[in-house]
């Protein structure tokens, strides 16, 4: 027995025109097209998509958790890039 | 900084408790892991070995109309599976180990499935009450700790809704048809009212694993309080269909607000977790004879996936 197993597939589904593609899961197929063709049976038996995208899992490459705080520091200290940082006074309308 | 005292395993708790959901990358206790693991690939199993009772009636509908719906119910819990095994492949679980965990008996699925479905009666009993089952046990989940199982619970949830709607109304047709079909209605519900209460799994005071599932909130009721709530919600229905719940004890609680019910046959409960069911053998035969039969599939799709590759196509 070969016993080998189909490469795994991570499946990106766009509800609807206008919105992005999203993430909903996973599945096994021998190629891209039997992807595509069971991210429809698994992930869109009720429409819920218009569009599909698959990419095999060992291509996607993901930011380090432990590394979370770290890595996101910069953004931390710089509230002046939101709006709500900054008053405005109340006689001054849409701003 | 106060977390530095924490060790991993306290700061991992302290999420928890949090209810910050744990994703496949973060660091975990390998009991977790392992209780995650244990957990999705026995929920995955049941959905597969799950379409057997059912797939035996496919061919045998009464109409067309129920035909078409048991046929798109079946297909659903092939996702079903399919969901879970893909969130239990997100803590390192290999799908082809899982099967073949399965397929030796060394993994296990609900024991419900191990019982025969011997009349189109059962087709309506086991969409509304182990189906019904299935989403007492099923709705917490959704907010589980892990994130992959809770988002893969989310849409099994919605979708089991209309199977238990199915159920009810091949129930509810049955009731108001002809003395012998509402009779046959009566000894479906009669068949499965006990395994479906097993369903819940053994009482809390033999069920050593829920103290740590409810600490990491896998679980987030108790197989008991499940239960109770299960007869609550049921025992209502069946008296609207004109059925009689097949247990003697049944009587209204007006303190607790509940019904007070008899004892489960917990003898014949892990007699059947054991492998001793009444179709045990036959159902485990039927999926791996399915694994064996698919293999060549599984090869020449990969071969044609190579060759193709090959020739520059994607």
């Amino acid at each position: 027995m070969s016993q080998k197993e189909w490469p795994l597939w991570e499946v990106f589904i766009r509800s609807k025109q206008g919105l992005d593609h999203k993430h909903v899961g996973s599945l096994h197929a021998a190629d891209a097209e039997m992807a595509i063709q069971n991210a429809r049976d698994v992930y869109t038996r009720r429409l819920e998509g218009v569009s599909i995208w698959v990419v095999e899992s060992k291509h996607v490459h993901a930011s380090n958790p432990d590394d979370a705080a770290a890595f996101y520091e910069p953004a931390n200290d710089k509230i002046y890039r939101h709006p709500t940082f900054y008053t405005v006074p109340d006689s001054i309308k849409h701003m | 900084m106060e977390t530095a005292e924490l060790t991993q395993e306290e700061q991992f708790q302290t999420r928890i408790d949090a209810d910050v959901r744990i994703e496949p990358k973060d660091w975990m206790p390998e009991a977790y892991r392992k209780t995650l693991i244990r957990q999705i690939s026995q929920h995955a199993h049941s959905e597969i070995v799950g379409m057997l009772p059912e797939g035996n009636w496919i061919t045998r509908a009464p109409s067309l109309k129920r035909k078409a719906i048991l046929l798109a119910k079946v297909q659903d819990e092939a996702g079903h599976g399919l969901y879970l095994y893909s969130a239990a492949e997100t803590l390192g679980a290999s799908r082809d180990q899982m099967l073949a965990d399965l397929h030796s008996g060394k993994a296990k699925y609900s024991s419900i499935f191990n019982y025969p479905t011997l009349s189109w009666a059962d087709m309506g009993t086991i969409g509304w009450l182990v189906d019904g089952a299935a989403i007492l046990n099923q709705v917490p989940l959704c907010r589980t700790s892990y994130g992959p199982y809770a988002r893969a619970m989310v849409r099994v949830c919605k979708e089991e809704s209309f199977h238990q709607r199915q159920g009810f109304e091949i129930m509810q047709t049955l009731s108001e048809g002809t003395p012998e079909q509402k009779q046959m209605a009566q000894e479906a519900l009669n068949r499965w009212w006990w395994p479906t209460l097993m369903m819940f799994g053994p009482k809390d005071a033999d069920s050593p694993n829920t103290e740590q599932s409810m600490k990491w909130r896998i679980k987030r009721f108790t197989n008991d309080e499940l239960r109770q709530k299960f007869v609550d919600m049921m025992v209502p229905q069946a008296e609207f269909l004109g059925l009689t719940v097949p247990d003697e004890k049944l009587r209204w609680n007006e303190a607790k607000q509940g019904y007070d019910f008899g004892e489960v046959d917990w003898a014949e409960f892990w007699d059947v977790v054991k492998g001793n069911g009444p179709c045990s053998r036959e159902r485990l035969q039927a999926r791996v004879d399915a694994w064996n039969e698919g293999e060549w599939v599984r090869e020449a799709a990969l071969a044609h996936a190579a060759k193709r590759s090959a020739r520059g196509k994607v």
